[in-house]
Order: C-alpha cells, then sequence, then structure tokens
C-alpha cells in the first residue's frame, strides 16, 4: 500500500499497537531544558526510576537564561534555580548538557538540528511546542508535557494515537523579499488556529523544495500555530549535505548507510492524506499579524480586516473534515474586538505606517544565521531609528559566532545595534527581555497571545525583512522598498 | 504514582466563552519558574484575573460568585499554544476536574488527561446551550431581586458528566450527549492510573524492539 512519509517513519517506530487505544511509540531523541523538565527529573525519584537511555537525550538551557553577561552568575533567583536543577539532574543521569556558555549551548531547536543530533526518520519529542521545527530535515517530531517527558526519560516511550495527516503543497516562487515567515504566516492566517488540530502535516511543492534548510525550519516551526502536531518535509540533498560532517552526523560507512535509508523517506505516489491543500506561492506578501493569535496576520500593505470573515479568502483544498475556521467565523465578533482592543487598532485602519517600539530578532523561528544575514541586507549602510529599542539575540553560540565570521557583527554595529546572548529570550519574556505594557513590538517570533512577550505587551509578528525596516525606520513598512 | 480518580463527576458550571483561550493565559511563562507541580492555581489566568496593581477584576468570572465550580466551559479550541503541563496543573490546583469545550487542542488535551483533568469535547450546538442558559438564569435571577425574594439561586447551569458512559448531561435542559475518549485512557482515569504505569509494564517489549531496530539497520 502507497504510504506517506509520516506512515513510514511511524510504522518503524511502533512497539506495540494497543487495541482501540494509543500505541506504543518509541522516541529516538530527547530534548530537555530548564522549564518544563524539574517536575518529571522529580517524579522519577518519587517513582525510584532511572533514565533507561540517558545517550538519547540531550539537554539545554534556553528559556530563562539572561541575554547579557551570561559569564556572571544568574541574579534572579527563579531563573537561577531551574537552571541549576537541569545541571544537578542531567549530571546525577549521565545526560549530555551544554551549559550556558558552552559552544554548543543555545535554544533547544536551533542546537539540534545545528550539531546533528536531530538527523532524518527520527522520532523527536521535547517539552516544547516548537519541536515541530526538527520536521524539517524529514522527523516526525512534536511538543510533549512534563508527564510526557517522565515518560521518555524512564522508557524512551511514548503513549501516542496516530493523528491525522494533511498536505500542504506549495508551488511557484516567491517574489523578492517574500520569506519562509511570510509564507507560513500567509498559511497559518488562511487556517485558522485551530485549522490543523488532529492533523500532522507534510510541507510539499516546488517552493518548499527550493527552500533552504533553515527556511524549511521556520516554516515547520510554525505549523504548531495552526493547532498541528507537527509539520515534516521530506529530506533531499539539500538537507543531507547540511548534515554531513556536524558534530554527531553519522560517519564514513554509516553515513553512507543512512542517506541510502534517508533517500527513500519520501511519500509514495498515490499515498492518502485525510485533508489536502495546495497554495500558490506568487500570491505571498510580506506579511504581519496585527491580532492576538498567529492565525491573524494580513499582508503588510494591506488594512486590518473588519471582521475575521473579511480576511477569508478560501483556499484550495480536497478536505474530508470542514476547516475549523470556516465553522467558528460566525461567532467570533466579541474574541475579535478584544483582540484589536488589547492592540489598539480599529478595523480598517492600515497597518503600515504604524510606529513601532521594539524590535526583536531571534527565537527558534528566526534566530539563525540566514535571518541575521536578512536583517543585515536591509541595515546595512542605515542606521538605527534613535526611539527603537532592538533586540537581537542569535539563537545558539554558533550562530553567535557565525555571525562575527561573517562580519554581519560588524554591520550590524555600524548601524547602531548591539548584539545580545543567545537564548528564548522575547519570545516568551521569562527572562529580562520583557516588553512593556502597551509598547509595541515587531517580533520574529511565534506568538502574539496577550501578554505574550510582558503583560500588556503588543506583539506584530513579522519576518526578519520587516523587523529591519521597522528598526531603522521606526516604523512597519512595506520591506520590498527597502532591498538592495 | 497515580491520577486522582474519575467516574461521576456534577457540578455548577464556570463558564468562560471566549474561543481559543492559549495556555499563556491559563498560565503566563513568568510563572513557570518553579520546580514543583503544586502552587499554580493562585495563578491561574493571572493577567485576567488581577490588574497591574494585583488586585482582582471583579468582572472576571473566578472573581464572582459564578467561579465556584470543578467543571470549566469555555469556546473553541481551548489550551492552544504552549506544550506547558503548568497549564492543566494550575487548573487541577485551583480544583477544576473537567474541561467543556467543542474543541481541544492536542497537547493540551493529552496534559489534562495525564493529570485526571477531563477535556470534554461537545458539539458547538450543546456548548452554546450551556453559555444560553446561564443568561436565562441571569434573568430569572434579576425578575426574583427584583420581586425581593430572597432566592439566591446560581445563575451557573450544573454538568453531569459520566465517564463510564461517556455521557454528558445538562441538568436544567436535560440535554444529553456523548463525548469520546479511547477505552485505554478511559480505563486510567476511572482506576486512576498513569501511563507511565503501564509504559514500565512493557519495559520487556520496549528492549525486544530496541535489540530488532539495531539489527535491522
Amino acid at each position: 500500500m502507497a504510504k506517506t512519509i509520516f506512515d513510514k517513519i511511524w510504522d518503524s517506530h511502533i512497539v506495540k499497537n494497543i487495541p482501540e487505544g494509543p500505541s506504543i511509540l518509541y522516541i529516538d531523541r530527547h530534548f530537555i531544558h530548564e522549564v518544563t523538565s524539574p517536575q518529571a527529573f522529580s517524579g522519577l525519584e518519587k517513582r525510584g526510576l532511572k533514565v533507561l537511555r540517558p545517550k538519547q537525550t540531550f539537554a539545554t538551557c534556553d528559556h530563562n537564561v539572561p541575554t547579557l553577561n551570561q559569564d556572571k552568575p544568574i541574579e534572579e533567583p527563579t531563573s537561577r534555580i531551574p537552571i541549576e536543577k537541569l545541571a544537578q539532574n542531567t549530571r546525577k543521569h549521565k545526560i549530555k548538557y551544554f551549559p550556558l556558555g558552552h559552544p554548543s549551548n543555545g535554544v533547544v531547536h536551533i542546537i539540534g538540528p545545528e550539531l546533528g543530533i536531530t538527523q532524518c526518520g527520527m522520532t523527536i519529542v521535547c517539552g516544547d511546542s516548537h519541536t515541530s521545527t526538527h520536521g524539517a530535515l524529514g522527523n516526525i517530531a512534536f511538543g510533549i508535557g512534563t508527564s510526557e517527558v517522565e515518560m521518555v526519560l524512564a522508557t524512551q516511550t511514548l503513549m501516542q494515537s496516530k493523528p491525522l495527516q494533511m498536505l500542504i503543497e506549495v508551488n511557484g516562487k516567491l517574489q523578492k523579499g517574500v520569506c519562509a515567515k511570510d509564507l507560513i504566516l500567509h498559511i497559518i492566517s488562511k487556517m485558522g488556529t485551530s485549522g490543523g488540530t488532529g492533523y500532522f502535516i507534510e510541507f510539499a511543492g516546488s517552493t518548499i523544495e527550493n527552500l533552504s534548510i533553515e527556511e524549511r525550519m521556520t516554516v515547520c516551526n510554525m505549523s504548531i500555530e495552526m493547532g498541528a502536531r507537527g509539520g515534516l518535509i521530506a529530506p533531499d540533498k539539500k538537507t543531507f549535505d547540511y548534515l554531513e560532517g556536524l558534530f554527531y552526523s553519522p560517519k564514513k560507512e554509516e553515513w553512507d548507510r543512512s542517506v541510502k535509508k534517508w533517500s527513500e523517506l519520501k511519500s509514495d505516489l498515490g499515498a492518502k492524506y485525510n485533508a489536502v491543500y495546495s497554495i500558490n506561492a506568487c500570491e505571498i506578501e510580506p506579511m504581519v499579524t496585527y491580532g492576538t493569535n498567529p492565525g491573524m496576520g494580513i499582508p503588510v500593505t494591506s488594512k486590518i480586516p473588519l471582521s475575521l470573515t473579511d480576511n477569508d479568502s478560501p483556499i484550495n483544498k480536497s478536505s474530508t473534515k470542514k476547516s475549523s475556521k470556516i465553522e467558528q467565523s460566525n461567532n467570533e465578533t466579541p474574541s475579535y474586538i478584544k483582540a484589536l482592543k488589547y492592540m489598539g487598532f480599529m478595523p480598517g485602519m492600515p497597518i503600515a505606517g504604524l510606529s513601532i517600539d521594539y524590535v526583536f530578532l531571534g527565537s527558534c523561528t528566526n534566530g539563525r544565521v540566514e535571518d541575521f544575514r536578512a536583517f543585515a541586507s536591509i541595515v546595512q549602510g542605515r542606521k538605527k531609528d534613535p526611539n527603537i529599542i532592538a533586540w537581537l539575540v542569535p539563537g545558539s553560540k554558533k550562530v553567535e559566532k557565525e555571525i562575527e565570521e561573517e562580519g554581519i557583527g560588524h554591520i550590524l554595529r555600524e548601524a547602531g545595534f548591539e548584539i545580545r546572548q543567545p537564548g528564548c529570550s522575547a519570545c516568551l519574556g521569562m527572562n529580562e527581555d520583557k516588553i512593556p505594557a502597551n509598547k509595541y513590538a515587531v517580533s520574529t517570533s511565534n506568538r502574539n497571545f496577550e501578554g505574550r512577550q510582558g503583560p500588556g505587551a503588543r506583539t506584530i509578528l513579522a519576518g526578519p525583512l520587516i523587523a529591519a525596516v521597522a528598526a531603522i525606520t521606526g516604523k512597519i513598512n512595506d520591506p520590498r522598498e527597502f532591498l538592495p | 504514582m497515580s491520577i486522582p480518580k474519575f467516574t461521576i463527576l456534577e457540578s455548577a458550571a464556570v463558564l468562560m466563552p471566549a474561543q481559543n483561550i492559549d495556555t499563556d493565559q491559563i498560565i503566563p511563562a513568568r510563572f513557570l519558574k518553579t520546580t514543583s507541580r503544586e502552587g499554580f492555581g493562585e495563578n491561574l489566568f493571572y493577567d485576567w484575573r488581577y490588574n497591574n496593581n494585583g488586585e482582582p477584576i471583579k468582572e472576571f468570572v473566578l472573581n464572582t460568585p459564578q467561579g465556584r465550580g470543578t467543571i470549566l466551559v469555555a469556546g473553541h479550541n481551548f489550551g492552544c499554544g504552549s506544550s506547558r503541563e503548568h497549564a492543566a496543573w494550575a487548573l487541577a490546583d485551583y480544583g477544576f476536574r473537567a474541561v467543556v469545550s467543542s474543541f481541544f487542542a492536542d497537547i493540551f488535551r493529552n496534559n489534562a488527561l495525564n493529570n485526571g483533568v477531563l477535556p470534554v469535547q461537545v458539539s458547538e450546538q450543546f456548548l452554546q446551550q450551556i453559555f444560553k442558559n446561564s443568561a436565562l438564569n441571569t434573568n430569572k435571577k434579576e425578575l426574583n431581586n427584583n420581586l425581593n425574594t430572597n432566592n439566591s439561586l446560581i445563575n451557573n447551569p450544573i454538568l453531569k458528566i459520566d465517564l463510564m458512559k461517556k455521557e454528558i448531561l445538562n441538568v436544567a435542559t436535560g440535554q444529553k450527549e456523548n463525548f469520546e475518549i479511547n477505552s485505554y485512557k478511559q480505563e486510567c482515569l476511572i482506576k486512576g492510573q498513569d501511563d507511565i504505569d503501564y509504559l514500565i509494564s512493557n519495559l520487556d517489549e520496549i528492549e525486544k524492539y530496541e535489540q530488532y531496530k539495531t539489527s535491522s539497520y
């Protein structure tokens, strides 16, 4: 029977199927960080259990860490204690840990692929919803809760029901000045925040094939924002080139054997999906969000819709299930008004020209070297707007190093920017990097929920080009007018 | 280790009709820094519950007499966003044993089940009936107040959830609906067992799988 890539990976990881229940799914790689792991380790201890396969779990600290003075002790005890716990727990259970300042430290979903811990055809989990990022290399990767972290530590498995499968095909050439972030914000604006719930998404088509591996990570990263369990992309030569020679990648004969095996990881002709959507890449414009969930996105050149339905232009689909966005659009008005009120916006106002207070470049969505290159391409030879506070936060120590080696750091400093140290930072404001109440931030991160970046913070999600334009002009503008 | 057993639950419903209630609203990230599972209830819905000075916002349902009950009823797509299990811990710690909505985000659903909080997915029509019911009760109460009666009628509709029958009943209207839960999870909740107990009992099979995988590579 014709199988999807998802079927192939899923089927080869089933330890046991429970009749009328979930399956026991084997987990190849497990990432942990300081926020969602302490309670899992204390759970293990209460039960008197050990970590079954310590070599398959990797740890980093990223959520709470300061992005300045990382060489000094962390002052705030509530940030410091979970990180100390992680150090203790990983030492005790012999788990590889990349502590603050380590050359491999960084945001969990950035370091996994860049170290080659994330490969192809794997099952990968982490107590963080953006684990979907790792699907970009052809993996079943998804976020889990802390009880599940405990299950993986104890048994290297999880109880999982097989999700439905969705294919999103994107074909055509992206316009100049339109990046991977615009592509995924466009898709989420059409699907709504729950349109993917219950599904695992495969992204395919010529546009996806033409994306770099880092761009594919941006797309898969945000698949969770439409509710999907995760998103994946079949690996190809680009994927293998990306992985070859990385620290944890297979070497020599094992590498050849792996590539041969990984080359079979594609969906068979005639494989069945529960829903299929197709997107024309040529129609996608640079995108921003205007509301309080990632589905509330519009082209930067357009006006804030009068209602949510106003923004609904149907996408081509052949689906066995109705899109939930369409079902819910009629009674969403109170939530819509609440969102605009929170953002300080009026229906019908243009988003371009809006004055901005903060710019955040970073996160597991857009904190890789290509994002810094894109940002630098716009600010090169220009100056930061004096009224803007800009936080440029590399996703990892490796990204930080690449920025300097490529001369991007020099360009950014010449333009009046400072580069901070790696961490999740203002994406969720668990450290000091919080956006103050009622201030507007253009953020390259993934969520614009109320209070996400700090109580009362007003988040506008966008790609690195729009963020760069906001940083030099102090306003939201179409990046195509600023391209080099 | 066990989770609280769940069989039949009857309670006044606490109503939050907003849609897309994400886990950042249920428990904001800045409260995730403790390393235990306890005590999150006091910060549940913090930014909706308290103003900038930390004073309760009077109109928010949890700060009203209608905020008492063990069943939370919320709008479409409850629990979307972050995978933080702290959201389920906060709901459980506050005293909620079940959440009723017309749609749940995947990760939240698993987290809730792993903590003995039952997610009950109902039709949009059933959900709206619960909200409508409450509005009717409010009108009735106003009427009673106008008549100077001393009737302390509770606004919230009473719901009865029977996990054995996979059935939810709106007591006031008599409207009933079945909800889905796989029989494995149903049994776990009724018996108060969690997945780890089950997985540990399968360690032999897990090791067999590992050996097979290594040899076939």
